[in-house]
């Protein structure tokens, strides 16, 4: 400004010494003196009672309050931050972060069950009219013993056949008079050659089939895959809903300062400038309602994976345990629950930076 | 409304708007400010025309120009420092950059024991004073005053008019809005005399 050579310091200066060498052609200096006095008197007690109410913390040092260690914020943060919102965040918080939980039990669960299955094959064993089906079936356990991978082959005896079927044709039957097939356990380790294994069976024993368990793989695997779906698709829901009610809230927060946004927009403010204000705000409330709702929900999943872990003989201590033991969540639940809390903070101070962008664009 | 209105605001130079009550010298300043738009005719803003102006250039603009409303707007949250520094704030500028100038032109404002107070318990001439203390701290190339000397008394309407006038040697244009004949009477400059809409200039 004026080519750059005026600091404010010459021209306040100069307008200093102009003020004092003017004052003695002032007209009316009695009158004036008598203006000032009386100022003066109004001046000191208007300014330590009434300011000393208002400024609240400032001290009084000499008749003048001492400057606050730090400025105010340029919006009010009692006209965006109501409580209400704050509760309504934490609120959404908390079902995020369940539904983050319930996402990380499947994805968890579905894993341990299909390592269970996938450490075992079965061989299947047609009994053939006239054919020794107990020679046969040590034999194919000889034949998966010689794969490597196999680390044993367990011949299911009669009796844990019977077990096997009791569900269905209850006790006392005579497993010899029915045609049952026969079965070998194979437990297999990860680089086990299955291909190899169903190859020799076939040829030796075209009676055997192999059953590597894909197909249940395959449907726990698409389970788990829906529900994890279904938890994201809520996951999704609940931010959307948290980011529309953030909008109405910038939206009522900048009709309530209006005239601030104004007096903003006068003193040379651009848009981004009134965006970062109050975007600040919402990102601290985001940040306490999110934290407290998140915190809610990770005490809870506390608490249930105590209960989970009682091993009393009681039977309310046996119900507890079959009702919740089988939602302990695990350590990626607990991280997901934080990286929600902090997703929902964000998605907060970005719906209401563009909001306030898009509305002041409005105004305008 | 106003209409047939032909002016041009030379660089440093010093001028009245005067006219009655309702006569359109705050919608001339508003014009001016560029917070209204004008309907027909052109304005030109340092060099740029008002009407095609696109919205992201009007902050700029603004910082360049000092305005001090007749209900002053002053932010009621904000300190009395505070206020007279918003336009370095939101211009980014650091508060340690400032503080001395801002405190400065305070105790010559006269608002020195004032400073930390908020503007509810200012008086009307002290409202006033930090109103223009706002607009002068950017050190604007233009200054825009409504009814400057509205609210206080005679001798700090002078010192204020004294204010514009030392501002203006040192580059500043000035415009003032008044009715204030008084005011006029202490300083011979340009006069632009609004009248029903239509303007007439006393050079």
């Amino acid at each position: 400004m004026h080519g750059g050579s005026f600091s404010t310091r010459v021209m306040l200066k100069s307008m200093t010494e102009h003020a004092v060498t003017a004052a003695p052609r002032e007209p009316e200096p009695a009158a004036a003196r008598a203006t000032r006095s009386r100022r003066g008197k109004q001046r000191k007690p208007a300014a330590k009672i009434p300011a000393a109410v208002l400024v609240g913390q400032v001290t009084a040092i000499g008749g003048r309050q001492a400057p606050p260690r730090s400025l105010n914020p340029i919006v009010p943060p009692r006209s965006v931050a109501g409580r209400a919102l704050l509760t309504l965040v934490a609120i959404m918080s908390f079902l995020s972060c369940l539904s983050v939980a319930a996402v990380a039990v499947v994805a968890d669960r579905a894993k341990s069950w299909q390592r269970d299955i996938a450490e075992e094959v079965t061989i299947q064993i047609k009994p053939v009219e006239g054919a020794d089906i107990a020679a046969t079936v040590a034999r194919a356990a000889e034949i998966a013993m010689q794969v490597p991978g196999v680390t044993a082959a367990t011949v299911l005896d009669e009796a844990q056949s019977t077990a096997l079927l009791e569900p269905w044709l209850g006790t006392g039957f005579d497993i010899s008079e029915l045609p049952i097939p026969r079965l070998v356990a194979v437990r297999i380790t990860d680089g086990a050659d299955l291909g190899a294994l169903a190859r020799r069976l076939k040829q030796e024993i075209p009676t055997a089939s192999l059953d590597d368990h894909g197909r249940w793989l395959q449907r726990l695997a698409a389970m788990a895959e829906v529900m994890s779906v279904v938890g994201l698709v809520i996951l999704a829901l609940v931010f959307a809903a948290t980011a529309l009610c953030v909008v109405f809230a910038t939206r009522g927060a900048m009709a309530g300062n209006r005239s601030v946004i104004e007096v903003l927009h006068f003193v040379g403010a651009e848009d981004s400038y009134i965006a970062r204000e109050f975007q600040r705000h919402f990102l601290l409330l985001g940040l306490k309602g999110a934290s407290i709702g998140g915190g809610i929900a990770i005490a809870l999943f506390l608490v249930l994976g105590l209960l989970g872990r009682l091993e009393g003989p009681t039977p309310e201590e046996a119900q507890l345990r079959s009702m919740f033991g089988g939602v302990a969540v695990g350590l990626n639940g607990y991280v997901g629950s934080v990286v929600t809390v902090l997703a929902l903070a964000i998605i907060i101070a970005v719906t209401a930076r563009l909001t306030v962008r898009r509305t002041l664009r409005e105004l305008d | 409304m106003l209409r047939d209105v032909s002016f041009h605001i030379d660089t440093s130079s010093f001028q009245f708007i005067t006219g009655p009550s309702g006569a359109g010298k705050t919608s001339l300043l508003r014009l001016l400010f560029l917070s209204l738009r004008p309907t027909r005719g052109s304005v030109r803003i340092f060099n740029r025309d008002a009407a095609t102006l696109p919205r992201s250039a009007i902050p700029g603009l603004r910082r360049r120009i000092g305005i001090v409303f007749q209900d002053f707007r002053l932010l009621d949250h904000l300190t009395t420092y505070e206020n007279v520094a918003l336009p370095l704030r939101v211009a980014g500028v650091d508060d340690s950059a400032y503080r001395r100038d801002v405190i400065e032109l305070l105790e010559w404002v006269g608002l020195g024991e004032k400073m930390w107070v908020f503007p509810q318990v200012l008086s009307g001439g002290e409202k006033q004073r930090a109103a223009i203390a706002r607009a002068l701290i950017t050190k604007p190339e233009i200054l825009l005053a409504d009814e400057p000397t509205g609210n206080v008394d005679p001798p700090l309407a002078r010192r204020l008019l004294r204010l514009f006038v030392e501002l203006n040697k040192l580059g500043t244009s000035v415009v003032i809005a008044t009715h204030d004949l008084a005011l006029m009477d202490q300083y011979d400059a340009r006069r632009l005399v609004l009248n029903a809409g239509h303007v007439e200039i006393y050079d």
